[in-house]
Parts: C-alpha cells; sequence; structure tokens
C-alpha cells in the first residue's frame, strides 16, 4: 500500500515515462515514416516533462528576489527545454522532409515497400 | 593578436558558424566552396594555438558571455579535446581542397552552396561538442551537427541517400535524447550542468553506486554509442557512408564519430569516474564484449561486401571496436592506444574514403568487380588507397601497428592473453578484406569500363597522399601522436578513483 501511495505521489513521472516508452515502441513498431517520426517527437516531447516537472517547486514562487519569499521555483529546465524544443522541431522538420523527397523519389513512405523496390534496381 | 588571443575558444566554434550563416546566403558552389577553405584552414590554426597554451599553461577555462561558471557555460580546453579539436579541425583542412570537384562532380549545381553551408554547420557541432565544459550544450551542439550531418547525407546522388539520412535521422534522434535523459537525471542529482563542477558533486553527494548515477551513466553510455556507432547500435552507419557524397563520407567518417567518442570518453573518466570506478562496473565488460564483437563481426560482413564504401563503412565499425576496446581495458597502455587511434583510424579513413572518392570521379563504378585492373590507370591515387589500407591491417611501418601495438600491451597489462590474439585475429580478417580490394586493382588487366580513367587532378591528389603519408609518418614517429596520448590518458586516470 505503502508503495501505491508512493507511486501516487509520483504520477507525473509515470506519465512521464508511459510517454517515453509509448514514443520509442511507436519508433520501433511501425514501419510507415511519418508514424515514426510521430513516435520520435512523443518520446522528445516525453524528456521535456522529465525536465520540466523537477522544476516546480510546490509553493515556490517566480524566481524574482522579493523579501516576502523564500521559495523559488527552477527557473533554469524552463530555459534547457526551450532549446530543446527548438531541436524537436528541428528534427521534425527535417524528417518530414525527408519523408516527401522519400515519397518523391519512391511513391510511398513504407519502409518495407522501400526494401522491396531497391531490391528490384 | 592580443585582443584575439584570450578569445581563442569562442572563435572556434563563432567562425565556422557564422561562415555557415554567409555560406548559405550564397548563390555560387564556387564562392562558398572558397569561404569553406578560409575557415576550414582558420581552424587549425587556432586549435593548434589554443593546445599549445594548454600545454605549456594548463587548462583553459572560457566563460561564455562573461558568466562564471557553472551558472555560465563554460568552454573548457584541456589535453583531451585540445588533442580532440586539432584533429578534427586538421582533418577538415586537409581534406577540403578536394572537395571542389568532388562535390561539383556529384551534386547539382543549386544545391553546392548548400553542400558547403551545412559542412560548415556541420563543423561548427562537432568542435562545439568538443570545446564545451558543459553537459547540455554539448546536447545542443550534438543536434547540430547531426542535423547537419543528415542533410549532407540526403545530399548524395542516389535515392537511396535519402532513406539512409532518415535511417539515421531516427536513430540518431533517439541517442541524442537518451543522452539528454542522462544529463536530465544528472542535473537532478547534482543541480549543475557544468562537467567538471558535476564531477566534484556527485563526488561529494553520491559517493558509491547509487541507482539513480547508474541509470544517468547507463542513458549517457547507451545514447553516445548510438552516435559512435558501437557495434550493435552501428546499423544506420554503413548505407549513410555508402550513399553520402564522397567527399562528405570522407569527413564524417574522421571526425563525426571521433567526436562522439570523446564525448563518451569525457563522461566516463571525466565525469562519472571521480566518484565511481567505472572499471568495477559490468559496463567495462559489455563494452569490451561488444568490442570485440565489432572487430570480428564487422570485420567478417566487410569481407563479404561488394560495394567498397560499404566495405570501408564496416570497416569504420570494427576499426571503432579498436578505439572502444581502449576504453575498456582503461589502464594507461590500453587507453593511449584507444586515443591513439581515433587519430591514427580518422587519417587513414579519410584517406581510403577520397580515394574511393578520386575513383568515383574518374571512373564512376563502385561496386568491386568494377575496379578491375583501377591501379594501372590510377596509380597514385591506388598507392595512396594501399598505404591507407595497410594501416587498417596494422602492418608495422604504418600508424594502424602503434594503436594495436599499445592495445595489445593494456590487453597483457590486464592479464588477458585471448584478446591480444583477438587483436592479431581481427587483423587478418582486415588483410582480407583490404586485400581483396588490392588484388582487383593492381593485378587485374584493366577492364575497357576504365579505359580513360586516369589519376585526378593536383587538388584532389594532394589530400589523398597527405594522409597517405601521414598514415606512414605516424607510423615511424610517435611523439606528436602516441605521446600525445600518452599525456591524456596519465590525466584521465589520474582523475578517477
Amino acid at each position: 500500500m505503502a508503495t501505491l501511495i508512493d507511486l501516487a505521489q509520483h504520477y507525473n513521472y509515470i506519465v512521464t515515462i508511459f510517454l517515453m516508452m509509448a514514443g520509442l515502441y511507436i519508433v520501433i513498431a511501425r514501419g510507415n515514416m511519418v508514424k515514426k517520426l510521430i513516435g520520435l517527437s512523443i518520446f522528445q516531447t516525453s524528456v521535456y516533462l522529465l525536465y520540466i516537472e523537477p522544476g516546480k517547486i510546490i509553493g515556490g514562487t517566480a524566481p524574482i528576489i522579493d523579501p516576502a519569499f523564500s521559495v523559488y521555483s527552477n527557473p533554469l529546465p524552463h530555459v534547457l527545454i526551450l532549446t530543446a524544443i527548438v531541436v524537436g522541431v528541428a528534427t521534425l522538420a527535417l524528417g518530414l522532409a525527408l519523408v516527401v523527397r522519400i515519397n518523391e523519389a519512391y511513391g510511398t513512405v513504407e519502409e518495407e515497400e522501400i526494401v522491396e523496390k531497391d531490391r528490384d534496381v | 593578436m592580443k585582443a584575439v588571443w584570450p578569445h581563442l575558444p569562442a572563435l572556434q566554434v563563432v567562425i565556422p558558424l557564422i561562415g555557415a550563416l554567409l555560406a548559405g546566403f550564397m548563390r555560387r558552389g564556387t564562392t562558398a566552396f572558397a569561404l569553406a577553405l578560409v575557415v576550414s584552414w582558420l581552424m587549425p590554426v587556432i586549435a593548434v594555438c589554443m593546445l599549445w597554451q594548454v600545454l605549456s599553461s594548463g587548462t583553459i577555462s572560457y566563460h561564455l558571455g562573461g558568466w562564471e561558471p557553472p551558472w555560465g557555460i563554460e568552454y573548457r580546453v584541456d589535453a583531451l579535446n585540445g588533442f580532440v579539436l586539432v584533429l578534427v579541425s586538421v582533418v577538415g583542412a586537409v581534406i577540403m581542397p578536394f572537395a571542389r570537384r568532388s562535390v561539383a562532380f556529384e551534386i547539382a549545381a543549386p544545391q553546392r552552396a548548400w553542400f558547403y553551408c551545412m559542412y560548415l554547420l556541420c563543423l561548427t557541432g562537432l568542435l562545439g561538442i568538443a570545446i564545451t565544459g558543459d553537459a547540455f550544450n554539448a546536447f545542443v551542439f550534438l543536434e547540430i551537427s547531426s542535423l547537419s550531418t543528415y542533410v549532407l547525407i540526403a545530399l548524395g546522388p542516389d535515392r537511396r541517400a535519402l532513406v539512409a539520412a532518415f535511417q539515421y535521422l531516427i536513430m540518431g534522434t533517439i541517442g541524442a535524447t537518451f543522452y539528454v535523459i542522462g544529463v536530465g537525471l544528472l542535473y537532478l542529482l547534482t543541480g549543475t550542468l557544468n562537467m567538471a563542477d558535476m564531477a566534484v558533486r556527485l563526488a561529494e553527494a553520491w559517493p558509491g553506486q547509487s541507482p539513480a548515477v547508474i541509470a544517468a551513466l547507463t542513458f549517457v553510455t547507451v545514447g553516445v554509442s548510438l552516435k559512435l556507432a558501437l557495434f550493435p547500435l552501428h546499423a544506420w552507419l554503413p548505407n549513410a557512408y555508402a550513399y553520402a557524397p564522397s567527399w562528405a563520407t570522407a569527413f564524417l567518417a574522421a571526425t563525426a564519430t571521433k567526436v562522439a567518442i570523446y564525448l563518451l570518453i569525457r563522461f566516463l573518466f571525466s565525469v562519472f569516474g571521480a566518484s565511481i570506478d567505472v572499471r568495477a562496473l559490468p559496463l567495462s565488460d559489455i563494452l569490451m564484449a561488444l568490442s570485440v564483437a565489432a572487430m570480428f563481426i564487422a570485420s567478417t560482413v566487410a569481407v563479404f561486401e561488394r560495394n567498397v564504401k560499404r566495405m570501408l563503412a564496416y570497416s569504420s565499425v570494427a576499426q571503432i571496436g579498436y578505439i572502444t576496446l581502449g576504453i575498456a581495458l582503461a589502464n594507461q597502455a590500453g587507453l593511449t592506444g584507444g586515443l591513439v587511434h581515433i587519430v591514427n583510424h580518422a587519417l587513414m579513413k579519410a584517406a581510403l574514403f577520397l580515394a574511393v572518392g578520386a575513383v568515383f570521379y574518374r571512373a564512376c563504378p563502385m561496386n568491386l568487380t568494377d575496379l578491375a585492373g583501377i591501379g594501372r590507370r590510377m596509380p597514385l591515387t591506388m598507392t595512396a588507397f594501399t598505404i591507407a589500407g595497410f594501416g587498417l591491417v596494422g602492418t608495422p611501418g604504418t600508424s594502424g601497428f602503434i594503436s594495436k601495438w599499445y592495445l595489445a600491451i593494456g590487453a597483457i597489462e590486464r592479464g588477458w592473453w585471448p584478446l591480444v590474439i583477438a587483436i592479431m585475429a581481427s587483423s587478418l580478417l582486415a588483410l582480407l578484406y583490404v586485400g581483396r580490394v588490392l588484388e582487383v586493382a593492381w593485378l587485374r588487366k584493366p577492364s575497357p569500363a576504365i579505359a580513360d580513367a586516369s589519376d585526378p587532378p593536383l587538388s584532389m591528389l594532394l589530400p589523398l597522399l597527405v594522409l597517405a603519408l601521414a598514415t606512414i609518418y605516424f607510423g615511424i614517429d610517435t611523439e606528436w601522436t602516441a605521446g600525445m596520448a600518452s599525456t591524456v590518458a596519465k590525466a584521465l586516470l589520474g582523475g578517477v578513483r
């Protein structure tokens, strides 16, 4: 029972890990390149949560020094994750651009069919 | 000069970054090439100045934007990354002249300027990973270099290049995300992102094998191993190298995986080494087993590979096995062997891929059987190929021998005799796959398909010959390479528990 309560109190990490595993599973299990990219995006997004969550301190305020407050939330994870979001967007955009080019060259975005077509040549 | 001197660490990264931006504005390939050439030739000057400064007066710590570490981002150059910076920038500078004709031949005119733009961006990322002392900043640079690498690969002439780039994008992003998860855990544990600070705080607050530290170590190791193509995680590499433009392959094979190896060494020895004995973890045994597997399995695949570029790519996986073997041995001689092989392998693999690029420029075919008698048509190119090929095998008198010599001594010091035999046996496999090309190239009658092939122009031949001669030179005079590697290994091992 104690472990259950412990888990419930850290439900945010459970959500994070679930998203992480779901994303990674989609990347591995799906042959469709667009779906792979969606999985990859979910996987990356879960890491944003992993960083952001511990930055929030219950009862903490925005980190502006004021004698009235003594507990502040950590702003650094937000800054880091802004950078990571930019990286994630760039990766997704490049990935989709590649998928468009692959679709033009092969006429399909299914990995198996692409392997099949290259074997014929 | 006085004003520039203290800012060398920033310039090392900022110059190629601005170069990339300018190249992106250019429409013509030749102007972009000239810009890339200037930037590439400037980089080793900066890197050598910094290494000299490190060797004469100790570690350089540069505070980006004037913010004190550990709050601000610190660029920290010590003997290890000074050495990596010199390697990456020198390889870039030496092979740059080759690019003009090769790129003009393989890439359509509107995309040439973009090619150089992406190369400069990739150079920025690689130098950035090597120079930064901040774990998260390293992730950003890792992604800069990776994203530009995907584009470089996708610019390859074959449509399979697109699929190879896509596969690398998926694997590379998973690797980088694993790395960033590991860094996130470390940040939770220590509250800092500065690597040096992290090492100190880990040792103070988390002595012994805390599961959280082990989890962070695992994520970082797996993530970086994907990037450096450690054996079972190498699936992206053969196709990426085979279908990328020839010059991009030579550049990436010589630098990209090496910088990832640097990052692994940095984390294992400098960040984690101070708090946990990495050698006592199963990690060390796993790394060793995978290295040996790489040496044998990848070499065996290379023996049966028909496409020469793919064969060399599999050989890269095998040679990376030697480097990680040196890391796994983690003693003075073993680590020296691993580090010196980073340099030696970079130089000879660049020579081999350039030689293949030169053959492609003159004769086009890439399958082994089409190369019959190419040695008589392109004697200088194939001589360079032969020398670098013997370097891969580890023939005495070439730099490959030096690396394997140190690795063997390292294995004997740990008392693992079978490893010495494994190193020798895998060299025989290398002899088989290199020998197969040499036999076809030199001993067979030239086929009519390559009747008008001849050695490429001087701008292509010279980088090739310089690299091939370096393979011999560093096999005889090892003061620069092995001497430097030994100093670095000593410093690294001095910092671990």
